[in-house]
């Protein structure tokens, strides 16, 4: 209770009709012409001073995509996305490639530490001990700005760098694992991904390797009509471990934004990835003008026997989510978590779920959905659990919950669920339900208000996933589901 | 996007051919004609569904027909057909199709209760009813599936029956549809149950074949349940060549508060595709959809079905259980939409299968579509194995294997069938899944030796 | 007569060794306790001897008078005589009480070579056992031990043992969960059936169940081997001294 009481406080003090995070930041940058054509994908590798491979791959990747058209097999609505109104690249001018912190564009330092992630590692210092620090890869629009803790990561043996810097200095692991889990020509977002992606992060864990601190990256689209397409590609070789946080926001404005990333991580022998998201960015205002179209593929490749991958999110931003983070239980004893809280309100609309593909014997998977859905909006859970013939002993344990708050959203749960195995054990149950009436009277005859008791129960509803999430975390998810569900009752 | 199939394979052509042919001597006025033709413009627009079709993702019928066998024409009640019906313990007023077509001398007509009419759908569709147009075409979920396409436009013959306010049928209504099963053929039948305000009635349909000849059948039900009414549909799909097709649509409306319940046996019986549209016309009712699937060899099971919540208070239930052995595939499709004011709905779908061998396969999709939020609905489906210490406690009891799992298994299927009101009906279905189990028993001792 | 010779179990599909060459005789008419730390092997020892799967055999031999039981399977060494009453009886539901009492003494007398029960003397002895276990007539209408409490399931499981009338009964942890009255009857229960001619072996962790129910020989179990046996008395004195010197973690 103590707990809750502390949150419901915090939510207080903040100023809960804007988009917290909702400000731009006056930089110049650079960027080319709108649009996009062989010249654009030209430009962006030119800009990052790739080496042929690299433009090669990503011209074969724009070529495959001309061909292919968008996919509208979910459940959300969009205007057509004029792909050639856009840009695909825009860079802080001052400090293009900072050796030091020193040579960041100070308002960029600043956006940063307004969102409450200071990058100047005597600032992460002050008052932390050493256990609970936090390496960031700060991405602004196109490019990394910067990675903390480099030198301190390098001495474990540990690689954290831009995407960019990895193509340059580690390119023997690029090219042996970037598309090895998400092909190029996966979907249609992921191959667009391909030709114009811009920076992201790269983890390498050696073998036995367990890192020292959790990574992060913290993603902020700050210009206008920008696409942002990350790619962030994670390796922990055999027996490693690594715990990785992603953060997204965004400025409040008129027009959507495109954001279309490619995650991908491969776990070998025993290694193990948890990967946590807290997605905020802006999600529209209420009549839903603007806000983020979040078209993103994330998927883990449990490669290696007994390895584990792990995905948390916690969705409360875009206008529009469609992301399935899934995992392929490829290793024989290998196992894949997903657990979610998506949280929509105003005319958000989220289509998101997870794909367990068993493949390897004795593999299991454990999928924990929970969909709060509020206002106008309209939440999906889509998810697919499936063996393989040769799978066998394959298990999975599937919650997919919703709950309704007003009667002017939808919420739906579409679950596959395919057993080609006989030996294959799936247990799945979904609930929908609204906030009961005897719950909400109870609270308030105890004496909390209506919000109160919102955020009470609510809490409690997504309480099994926030305990997946690293402490730190864990507060400004609970934070931010209560601000997003603000003005929902009454 | 919009994606043109034309139809390009064998039996798709054939089907077109068989229309043509057909559509001057198939039954009906001109508002059945144009129900037809709409109907098969449908089909020709989207072909035979396919897995790309959500709707059929697991149940590919252009693959799985591979040729469109000719229509079946005249009565063959051959010696297995009387037979057939002559086993058939199950006392009621019978009506008996024969490769599609009402055989009135084979039907029990002069045992019609009071309150109850019966005439054939041939007769049903040149009356001058205003409403036929309406009961035919049934819920609005329904409308677009090609396989009730392919049966508005080329349904031949069935039954129309219709039960008089208050009335209630102290024993059931049996519409037995056979196949003679001399020759492959394709039949075409619908049939119609109008259950009036405040009737009480079971209705039972069995679809077998006598002969050996695989069927392609494709038949359909409509039921209208009239406000306060107490309505059970029963169906057994049984007796079928193992290459034999079946597409069996189930179109019912509900009126307010009424009780409507319908379950489904199907073992030994090819291919089946089941598909259920419902729709509540009225508040405060309560629905369920049951079935047990019994599959061995290479015979595919697919249950699909669609409930609409339009209407505030409705209750519905689903429960499915499957037990798949050989290399059979089994599949669930559910869908509850729960639509804007469809407030105070509560529903609970579950579909629960056990795979009894490598090579059976398993699928579930059970959606939930809510746009309401004062609701309950949830849905569960599982997939596993015969329960390792349930088996082992009735060993340790005495029990031998074989008779230790068809103890379990019977009481898995039974749990789906407990609900049947009439006890007679409730006996044959039972004694069919205790017939497969003790089948599936012997075999097994057999290859144990 | 059960006997059991350095029998070397372990979980089938894990490395897990649970039982290292135990040794243990019960003889007929004896009433024989094993009681034990918790993970010594107690409840994989009466599952052994009942025949689940779970579990591989490395060594040793189990005979029941005589006769080696490894080889059977869970209904043959029903037949034969083993009874196990469950620490959890399993619920099986859809299938009615009087259904499956039905089936297994016919199964277990069709194993024998007898003559199936005829219904009118099958009901005869189900209520004449229930009346003396206090089952209401409700209970064997319903479903197997669905929605039964945990007094009602040991209770059944007692009905169970009278009416089978095996000759070796396996109690495992059957005071588990119970009240003192429940505890009372089930006792009452098992005491009744004590007979020249039957073997007991009584899976305990606690001394309260050999309050009601009195052992010949006490058994102490620890790592998957009997270590030490006594009478009685011994009983009382673990109840004193608790396990900690027979390897129980604290």
């Amino acid at each position: 209770m103590a707990a809750v009481q502390e949150t419901i406080d915090q939510v207080k003090s903040i100023d809960v009709t804007e988009y917290k995070y909702g400000f731009v930041t006056e930089v110049e940058v650079d960027k080319p012409a709108k649009g996009l054509t062989e010249d654009t994908v030209r430009y962006i590798s030119a800009r990052k001073n790739e080496p042929e491979w690299m433009l090669e791959w990503r011209l074969d990747a724009f070529r495959r995509w001309k061909t292919m058209t968008e996919p509208n097999w979910s459940r959300v609505n969009y205007p057509p996305i004029d792909y050639q109104d856009l840009y695909y690249y825009a860079a802080p001018k001052k400090g293009a490639s900072p050796k030091s912190l020193d040579e960041v564009d100070p308002a960029i330092l600043e956006t940063y530490k307004k969102l409450g992630i200071p990058l100047r590692e005597q600032e992460i210092l002050a008052g932390v001990a050493p256990e609970n620090r936090v390496a960031v890869d700060a991405v602004f629009d196109s490019v990394s700005v910067v990675t903390t803790f480099k030198k301190e990561l390098a001495q474990a043996g540990v690689i954290f760098c831009s995407i960019s810097e990895a193509i340059q200095e580690h390119p023997e692991l690029v090219k042996k694992y970037l598309a090895s889990v998400v092909p190029v020509t996966d979907n249609y977002f992921a191959t667009l991904n391909s030709a114009v992606f811009t920076d992201g992060s790269f983890v390498y864990i050696p073998k036995g390797v367990r890192c020292p601190m959790e990574l992060s990256t913290y993603f902020r689209i700050n210009e206008q009509n920008t696409g942002q397409f990350e790619r962030t590609l994670i390796i922990a070789d055999e027996g490693a471990y690594v715990s990785y946080l992603e953060g997204c926001t965004a400025p409040k404005r008129d027009e959507n934004q495109l954001h279309a990333a490619v995650v991908e991580l491969i776990a070998l022998d025993d290694a193990e990835i948890k990967y946590s998201t807290v997605q905020n960015w802006f999600p529209g205002d209420a009549e839903g003008k603007g806000g983020i179209y979040n078209f993103v593929t994330k998927r883990g490749d449990c490669r290696g026997k007994r390895s584990k991958i792990s995905w948390t999110q916690v969705e409360t931003g875009s206008a529009i989510t469609w992301k399935y983070p899934s995992c392929i239980l490829r290793g024989d004893g290998s196992r894949g978590e997903f657990y979610s809280i998506a949280v929509s309100n105003g005319m958000q609309q989220v289509d998101s779920g997870t794909k367990m593909l068993h493949l390897g014997k004795n593999t299991t998977s454990k999928i924990i959905a929970k969909g709060i859905a509020a206002g106008k909006s309209d939440s999906t859970y889509r998810g697919m659990v499936s063996a393989h013939r040769k799978a066998t002993g394959a298990r999975n344990f599937t919650n997919c919950d919703s709950l309704l708050i007003g009667d002017q959203c939808g919420a739906h749960t579409i679950p596959y669920i395919e057993a080609k195995t006989a030996t294959a054990v799936f247990e799945h149950e979904a609930t929908t339900s609204k906030i009961g009436e005897d719950q909400m009277f109870y609270c308030q005859q105890r004496g909390l208000s209506e919000e109160e008791a919102v955020a009470l129960i609510v809490n409690g509803f997504v309480k099994e996933v926030l305990q997946q999430l690293p402490m730190e975390f864990a507060v400004e998810a609970q934070k931010l589901i209560t601000i997003s569900l603000e003005g929902s009752v009454g | 996007m919009a994606i043109v199939t034309p139809l390009k394979t064998a039996a798709e052509q054939q089907l077109a051919q068989q229309y043509a042919d057909a559509k001057a001597e198939l039954p009906g006025g001109p508002a059945v004609r144009k129900l037809r033709e709409d109907a098969f413009a449908g089909f020709e627009a989207k072909g035979l569904p396919h897995r790309r079709l959500e709707s059929w993702r697991y149940t590919d019928l252009r693959t799985l027909l591979r040729e469109a066998r000719p229509l079946a024409d005249g009565v063959k009640a051959t010696d297995a057909v009387k037979a057939r019906l002559a086993a058939l313990k199950l006392d009621g007023l019978r009506l008996v199709l024969v490769d599609g077509v009402f055989a009135a001398e084979l039907s029990d007509l002069d045992g019609i209760p009071e309150g109850v009419s019966v005439q054939s759908l041939a007769d049903a569709l040149v009356s001058p009813r205003e409403d036929l147009t309406r009961i035919l075409s049934g819920p609005s979920v329904g409308a677009d599936d090609t396989g009730l396409m392919l049966n508005t436009a080329l349904m031949r013959d069935g039954v129309f029956v219709e039960i008089a306010d208050g009335v209630e049928l102290a024993k059931p209504v049996v519409i037995v549809s056979l196949s003679s099963g001399v020759e492959e053929r394709s039949v075409f039948h619908r049939s119609a149950v109008l259950a009036g305000a405040e009737s009480k009635a079971t209705v039972v349909e069995v679809s077998e074949t006598a002969g050996d000849a695989a069927q392609q059948i494709n038949g359909a039900i409509v039921i209208e349940t009239g406000d306060g009414s107490e309505i059970q549909h029963i169906r057994l799909v049984t007796r079928q060549a193992a290459a034999s097709v079946q597409v069996q649509s189930l179109l019912a409306t509900i009126g307010a508060q009424a009780k409507f319940d319908s379950f489904a046996l199907v073992c030994n019986a090819g291919t089946v595709r089941q598909q259920h549209f419902v729709r509540y016309a009225g508040e405060h009712s309560e629905m369920g959809l049951r079935g047990v699937n019994l599959l061995g060899g290479s015979e595919h099971s697919d249950v699909t079905l669609v409930v609409d919540h339009e209407v505030p208070h409705g209750t519905s239930r689903e429960l499915f259980k499957s037990i798949i052995g050989g290399e059979a595939t089994g599949v669930f499709q559910g869908k509850v939409i729960v639509r804007p004011h469809a407030q105070k709905t509560d529903g609970g779908m579950k579909s629960n299968a056990l795979l009894l061998n490598e090579g059976a396969s398993m699928f579930n999709k059970p959606e939930l579509e809510i746009f309401a939020d004062d609701v309950v609905c949830g849905h569960g489906a599982t997939v596993a194995q015969i329960d390792g210490d349930q088996l082992f406690y009735l060993m340790a009891r005495g029990l031998p294997r074989p008779q230790a799992e068809a103890l379990v298994l019977q009481a898995f299927a039974g749990e789906a069938a407990e609900f049947i009101a009439d006890e007679s009906v409730r006996e044959l279905v039972m004694s069919e899944v205790e017939a497969w189990l003790a089948a599936r028993e012997a075999n097994s001792q057999v290859s144990t030796v | 007569m059960l006997e059991i010779r350095n029998l070397v179990v372990k979980i089938a599909d894990e490395d897990k060794q649970i039982l290292n060459g135990l040794n243990l005789t019960v003889n007929d008419g004896e009433v024989a306790a094993i009681m034990g730390p918790n993970g010594s092997g107690k409840s994989t020892l009466s599952y052994v001897i009942a025949g689940k799967e779970d579990y591989e055999v490395l060594e040793g031999e189990i005979l029941l008078n005589g006769e080696n039981v490894l080889e059977m399977e869970a209904d043959q060494r029903a037949a034969a005589g083993i009874f196990l009453a469950f620490q959890y009886p399993l619920e099986i539901p859809g299938v009615a009480t009087m259904t499956f009492l039905k089936a297994a003494m016919n199964a277990q007398r069709k194993a024998r070579g007898e003559a199936e029960l005829l219904t009118p003397d099958f009901i005869k002895q189900v209520n004449a056992a229930a009346d003396k276990l206090g089952i209401a007539k409700d209970m064997l209408r319903r479903p197997l031990n669905v929605g039964f409490s945990g007094g009602e399931k040991k209770r059944m499981e007692i009905l169970q043992m009278a009416l089978l009338s095996p000759s070796m009964c396996i109690l495992d942890e059957t005071d588990s969960g119970l009240d003192i009255d429940a505890l009372r009857i089930v006792a009452e229960g098992v005491n009744a059936l004590r007979d020249k001619s039957r073997g007991f072996l009584v899976i305990t962790h606690y001394q309260r169940l050999l309050d009601h129910i009195v052992p010949d020989t006490v058994h102490v179990m620890s790592q998957g081997k009997i270590v030490r046996t006594g009478g009685k008395e011994l009983a009382l004195e673990l109840e004193k001294s608790g396990y900690a010197s027979y390897g129980e973690a604290a």
